[in-house]
């Protein structure tokens, strides 16, 4: 009995192998199939990549239509003229400095709110239900569309708190809808510096405070850094919230102060683009160029701080 | 002298570890403030709408016609007209969104992941009313080129930018959970003879579905919030139609048209505007939280 289960796959491979083999081929439904799914496999490699390839053309015919049509407008003059009804005469001076102004001044709020919530939610905060509530509420107002953010400014800036439509009212619009971002980024860069860091601070006596003033912040900053970049590349291109509140788009002076009226970037490229002309599209483009050189620089930086920042992890 | 450099000095040290952290409380609760303010403002000012127009009228009459006499207040086109171009922008977006993320996750070499990645963050980055301008002086002509009779303004081209808009978000979502999925999975699947499309289609996507899917409701809340490229390339004639060849107007592009007029406030034109941001916003929450269920729900753990 036992010799004969031994000598059961031997005789088949070395006699009767053959036959099994091509008995078994009649019996089974076994199909490999090996032609058409090379065939499928090859397709769907095919699509992919022209997926992906669709969406680079499409990012370069978007930059070259861009170029094409404003390179020739952007000289000297097109910085430093204010809009007019004339394409020729028109320029982004007014443009240029209300973006300046709001930027600078979202920056210095979004900032000192978000960055102070990340710290208190990530690191100073008990963990108990407000805080997970706080969480749940910071990633739903992360999705809320930016119209919103600019009804809201329109409402409590503009009217209530009597701001007017002045840069400051623009800016704590803009603020308020950046600051998700920077919380969230905040709370990302805080998160990847190890506990023993803490841990380390708390041994020699540091309170959490001292501790996360001291150790945590410096290691976690460049992420930080790159939070905040990124969200004001954002904040550099939203037109809504500012439509909103009224921002004006012929405005022939530059702001003063926080409590001038003001027109940005990305709404003067509104107005252009709204108007019929073609000359006036063309300025829109030239417009265009400098707005996407500047989020070019900002998403540049954000990605070099990165790079740098994981060797130095390492 | 020199040992009284250390000087512990515990009550101040609490006092102002007490007041930053009640500085950085000050600060987190500045998200629940904006949370409320938007409630309070949209309803507010929706509620002196609705004294005026009934809430029947608002949902259910198909004519929106608020700055003419006479007056009418359906939502309903413009809702058609928000849907239209966000249900156009997804067709556009689903399939090259998971292409991508598709090709990344699992075909691509790190080189070229390193070099792509960036790409679709520029990609993300470019501000809605660049694309509105693309829209209006690209995509048009080039739809008017294929089909005579298109419109200067139109729901397809607004649709189609609306769509590459979208696109990295549902792209950098379904590649981050398609790299999720275990590698143990793919190897079982390998081993057992399948090809990499195979694997790719038969065991990752499904295995990543709650991701992807999760995704495409939020590109869909996305496209449904988005202002500037739909003002600019969808136009202003609020109808329900199927058409999308012809202009129509989305619910955000209505609030910017009235906003960048001069309205009085107080008048019936004003609130109306909350009212419909009042929806919006209602639609933008429903499905954003929708989508965040479905991650914690459904995402399974291969541990």
């Amino acid at each position: 009995m036992s010799q004969q289960v031994e000598t059961m796959p031997n005789s088949s491979l070395m006699d009767g192998g053959k036959k099994e083999i091509t008995m078994r081929k009649e019996a089974s439904n076994f199909n490999p199939n090996h032609g058409l799914r090379k065939f499928k496999e090859a397709c769907f490699h095919g699509i992919i990549c022209l997926a992906t390839l669709s969406a680079l053309g499409v990012l370069f015919i978007l930059v070259f239509r861009i170029f094409n049509e404003g390179w020739t407008w952007l000289d000297a003059q097109f910085l430093d003229s204010f809009p007019s009804r004339f394409p020729h005469k028109a320029g982004i001076k007014s443009a240029i400095w209300g973006s300046i102004w709001l930027g600078g001044m979202t920056l210095l709020f979004s900032v000192t709110f978000g960055v102070g919530a990340a710290i208190y939610l990530e690191e100073l905060s008990p963990k108990n239900r407000i805080n997970k509530w706080l969480e749940i509420n910071i990633a739903t107002l992360a999705g809320v569309p930016s119209i919103i953010y600019g009804m809201l400014g329109l409402t409590i800036f503009v009217r209530f708190m009597a701001l007017e439509r002045s840069v400051v009212s623009g800016a704590l619009t803009l603020s308020l809808l950046v600051m998700p971002v920077i919380i969230i980024a905040t709370r990302e860069a805080l998160k990847s510096v190890p506990d023993s860091t803490r841990f380390g601070a708390a041994a020699l006596g540091a309170s959490k405070w001292q501790s996360v003033r001291d150790h945590v912040l410096p290691s976690a900053f460049p992420g930080i850094l790159t939070g905040i970049i990124l969200a004001m590349a954002r904040a550099a291109g939203e037109a809504a919230p500012l439509i909103m509140i009224g921002a004006l788009t012929y405005v022939a002076f530059t702001p003063e102060g926080p409590m001038d009226a003001f027109t940005a970037l990305p709404i003067q490229i509104f107005n252009w683009t709204s108007r019929p002309q073609i000359e006036f599209h063309e300025l829109a483009a030239a417009g265009i160029i400098v707005l996407l050189g500047f989020l070019i620089v900002c998403n540049s930086l954000a990605i070099i701080l990165r790079l740098k920042w994981k060797e130095e992890k390492r | 002298m020199a040992n009284q450099l250390w000087v512990k000095n515990r009550p101040l040290q609490k006092f102002s570890e007490g007041l930053v952290t009640k500085i950085l409380f000050a600060c987190a609760m500045v998200s629940i403030i904006t949370t409320i303010g938007i409630n309070a403002v949209l309803f507010l000012e929706s509620f002196e709408f609705f004294k005026e127009v009934s809430f029947g009228e608002f949902l259910f009459d198909a004519n929106w016609a608020p700055l003419f006499e006479p007056r009418s207040f359906g939502v309903l086109p413009l809702v058609a007209g928000t849907l239209l171009v966000a249900v156009g922008s997804l067709l556009v977006a689903l399939p090259l969104g998971l292409g991508i993320a598709i090709y990344l996750s699992e075909y691509a070499s790190s080189k070229a992941r390193s070099i792509l990645k960036p790409i679709l963050e520029v990609l993300a980055g470019v501000p809605s009313v660049v694309y509105g301008y693309f829209a209006l002086t690209t995509v048009t002509p080039f739809l008017q080129k294929i089909i005579p009779d298109v419109e200067v303004f139109n729901a397809a081209s607004a649709a189609i930018v609306v769509g590459i808009m979208i696109l990295p978000t549902i792209a950098s979502i379904c590649d981050d959970s398609l790299t999720a999925v275990p590698r143990a999975l793919r190897e079982g699947a390998f081993a057992l003879g399948a090809r990499k499309f195979e694997v790719v289609t038969n065991v990752v996507t499904p295995a990543a579905l709650s991701g992807i899917l999760a995704s495409f409701i939020l590109a869909f809340s996305r496209a449904i919030g988005e202002t500037m490229a739909v003002t600019l390339a969808a136009g202003a004639t609020p109808q329900v139609t199927l058409n999308p060849f012809v202009g129509i107007q989305t619910m955000t592009a209505y609030i910017a048209q009235v906003s960048m007029g001069d309205t009085p406030h107080g008048t019936i034109e004003y609130q109306s505007i909350f009212a419909v941001g009042l929806l919006l916003f209602l639609m933008t929450l429903v499905m954003n939280l929708i989508s965040q269920l479905i991650v914690k729900k459904f995402s399974r753990s291969y541990e």
